[in-house]
């Protein structure tokens, strides 16, 4: 389901650094030597040989990251993003992997479609790519894809991300064929009829600044409705960007009945509340919307208890001239594969708010679970996967950080805490600093 | 040349930096506004002069951009600037560039090539005048952005209720109609609450936004507490915004049966408001309207003054002291 260029496995040991695996209870100063691409030993002055030495000395060695959840905008918007650059500024991360959204023009509803992607990725991809099939036709919510054929063609998972499947029926359908495909299902919670024309969270801040809104109640609805179904049909599902506290509040208790459901959450909505859109500024304009205070509290305490299963970063790259207009004019979306460590590391880990070990799982394991892929481990005999952090590094963020092709970070100017100095994906050195 | 010398010697040496901008309420204090309305109530007296015309910003360019349209503000600021001798220039979005797709911030970046003193601009996007602050060297007056701010229909507001009442302080201002879609609605609520009065907004459900409470006022559907006000501020009901199925109200005419104001529904002496343009039957009954109690005309009139005080006050490096009226009368 993951493709990448096909290059040469390393030999290389990382000398000395804290590792730290919260799934295989490791925390240690350690050496970790990887033979050809897997990890071969752990312990105490391990012998280099003629491997790629790489210190690690006051630094942490964590399972590398996965994104299930990023906007490649290829094809169609090769302006924004490409797969080179989309995962490039992955590996920047400390991604060991990531997957693609359908939604690009065309959207990736075919498996001739699916094909040319999975080609260019062999071509050119960073660190292995991996691809969502679209559920309808179009995104169009009115027809199936032929999901099996799309499945056997490498589609990672399913979705209409972007929009919501309106129909009921139809959502009950791709639950149900769904099943013959073996891939999950992953939905954008977002009742059309409660967000239409809507910019920003409704609450105090909208009724001040005098956007239309966009109530949580639009999600919440939508993410009833999918559980209800997910439990009917007895099928798991995926639930895209949670962003308001009853969507919570009704995940927790589908999961204590039984409902195979995963969820993700964005770094974005972790930080940040609609307060922030009181500057204007389109950087913190995307879909769903920050929400109040009260939802952020919700949506780290879904996180801790394990309601919420995963962090994506939704990384949405725009071009520079259709953000540079009013909040209103400019489209849905940010980036955020560079930064969403650093931003997790000094919002939530650093204040205390979350644990470091579950920041590390639901950006690694959690994420890679909600669509059955291998989970980035710090185990001998496993693919080295790996991020090397510094967690004391302070920096401005800045343009000249992105590998992406776009720069619509929320994180512009702010300096934060925490950065990637290796990536080890799939066995190779995929990114330094 | 009398007015000049007096303009002159009120002027204060240039203690609080000015203000550059002038896009919210939001970002100007109770000492902003009090200088305001004295500097707006000098022009007053000016404008009784049987020459109305102050030299005070010669040579100075102001260009009006007008994305939306207008009558009263765009004739105003237009005319405010003319009093004050500046140089003027309108822009509209038909027959412009903006016909043609080009973004706000190249038609801004275009009229800031001409060095601009002032840009006065009205935008159907909220920020928009920060966006043209940005690429632009000139001082911003927002006109309008949206349904967020329009900051000098606010403080011609206070100053007609300020002129009619003798004060701000603890005036009860009802504010009736659609406070969903209304920019005028938001920028008046923080000018009041900002100089002490209180305020009630009333209207129907969906057209009182979720939370406005926060904004410092109260909130009702009850049309009936109106009567509890010092002045009863009718919003425009926009048509508009009432087509399409939206089902803010079922129909105007249950609007008008439920919210509209009547004669009937007001008490005597009661001050009414509008900030125009109005729908007569609609929001507002025609014998209201045309009421003496209705200081409607008397808004049109202290927009003018008010704007050139704005203009003033973004132009010159010391606000005008409040004693400047007893000057002038010597002069």
């Amino acid at each position: 389901m993951l493709f990448g260029k096909d290059a040469p496995r390393e030999n290389i040991v990382v000398r000395g650094a804290r590792v730290l695996d919260p799934g295989a209870a490791v925390d240690a100063v350690l050496d970790v030597r990887i033979d050809d691409g897997v990890i071969a030993a752990l312990g105490s002055g391990l012998d280099t040989n003629s491997h790629r030495v790489i210190e690690g000395d006051g630094l942490l060695l964590a399972p590398a990251f996965v994104d299930p959840h990023v906007h490649l905008r290829t094809p169609g918007r090769e302006d924004e993003e490409s797969i080179a650059s989309g995962t490039a500024a992955a590996a920047a991360g400390g991604y060991c992997a990531i997957l693609a959204m359908p939604n690009t023009d065309p959207v990736v509803d075919s498996s001739a479609t699916l094909g040319s992607l999975v080609d260019a990725a062999r071509a050119e991809a960073a660190i292995p790519v991996g691809f969502l099939a679209a559920i309808t036709k179009g995104q169009s919510g009115a027809e199936l894809t032929e999901m099996a054929e799309l499945a056997d063609a490498g589609a990672a998972g399913f979705t209409d991300d972007g929009v919501p499947v309106c129909s009921a029926g139809l959502m009950r359908r791709a639950l149900q064929y769904g099943a013959v495909t073996g891939r999950r299902i992953a939905l954008h919670c977002e009742e059309p009829t409660l967000s239409r024309g809507g910019h920003m969270h409704e609450g105090a801040v909208s009724a001040e600044l005098g956007f239309t809104g966009y109530p949580s109640v639009a999600e919440s609805v939508m993410v009833e409705r999918d559980l209800s179904l997910a439990a009917f049909e007895r099928r798991p599902l995926h639930l895209l960007h949670l962003s308001a506290w009853e969507s919570v509040q009704a995940l927790r208790r589908a999961r204590a009945e039984g409902v195979q459901a995963t969820a993700e959450v964005t770094p974005h909505h972790l930080c940040l509340t609609d307060e922030a859109v009181r500057s204007l500024d389109p950087n913190v304009k995307m879909n769903p919307p920050l929400r109040s205070a009260s939802d952020r509290t919700a949506l780290i305490e879904g996180l801790k208890d394990g309601t919420i299963t995963a962090i994506a970063t939704d990384h949405a790259p725009h071009a520079r001239h259709e953000k540079d207009v009013p909040f209103e004019a400019a489209p849905f979306g940010v980036t955020g594969l560079e930064t969403a460590f650093a931003a997790l590391y000094t919002h939530l880990v650093e204040p205390g708010l979350v644990p470091l070990e579950t920041v590390l799982e639901r950006m690694s394991a959690g994420a890679a679970r909600a669509y059955g892929l291998d989970e980035p481990r710090v185990a001998v005999g496993a693919q080295a996967n790996l991020v090397l952090l510094d967690l004391h590094a302070a920096y401005t963020v800045s343009e000249d950080l992105f590998r992406s092709r776009s720069v619509n970070s929320w994180l512009l100017g702010e300096t934060v805490k925490g950065k990637v100095r290796a990536t080890i994906a799939a066995g190779r050195l995929a990114y330094s600093s | 040349m009398a007015e000049i010398r007096v303009m002159r010697e009120d002027l204060r040496p240039p203690a609080p930096p000015p203000k550059r901008h002038f896009i919210s309420i939001k970002d100007i204090t109770r000492d902003d506004v009090e200088r305001l309305l004295a500097t707006a109530r000098t022009f007053e007296r000016s404008l009784e002069r049987e020459v109305k015309k102050l030299p005070t910003l010669k040579g100075r360019l102001v260009i009006n951009v007008f994305y939306e349209s207008s009558t009263r503000t765009s004739s105003s600021f237009e005319l405010a600037a003319k009093r004050l001798s500046a140089d003027t220039m309108s822009i509209k979005s038909s027959g412009s560039s903006v016909d043609k797709g080009e973004s706000l911030k190249d038609t801004a970046i275009t009229l800031g090539a001409y060095d601009p003193d002032v840009i006065v601009i009205r935008h159907p996007h909220i920020g928009a005048p920060q966006l043209v602050a940005r690429v632009t060297d000139a001082h911003i007056i927002n006109a309008g952005d949206g349904k967020h701010q329009h900051p000098t229909q606010a403080l011609l507001d206070l100053y007609t209720m300020r002129e009619e009442f003798g004060r701000l302080d603890g005036l009860h201002v009802a504010i009736v109609g659609d406070v969903l879609h209304s920019r005028v609605a938001r920028s008046l609520i923080q000018a009041l609450t900002l100089m002490g009065a209180h305020v009630t907004v009333v209207g129907p459900p969906a057209l009182l936004p979720r939370e406005i409470e926060t904004m410092g006022c109260e909130a009702t559907t009850d049309i009936g507490a109106i009567a509890a006000a010092d002045v009863v501020y009718i919003l425009r009901m926009q048509r508009e915004r009432m087509q399409e199925g939206a089902n803010y109200v079922p129909s105007l005419r249950e609007y008008t049966a439920r919210w509209g104001v009547t004669p009937e529904r007001l008490r005597a002496g009661q001050k009414v408001m509008h900030p125009g343009p109005m729908n007569r039957g609609v929001e507002i009954d025609p014998r209201v309207a045309d009421h003496a109690d209705a200081l409607i005309e008397t808004q049109v009139r202290a927009g003018l003054v008010t704007r050139m005080a704005v203009l003033y006050d973004l132009l010159t490096s010391g606000p005008v002291e409040v004693k400047t009226e007893s000057v002038l009368g010597v002069a």
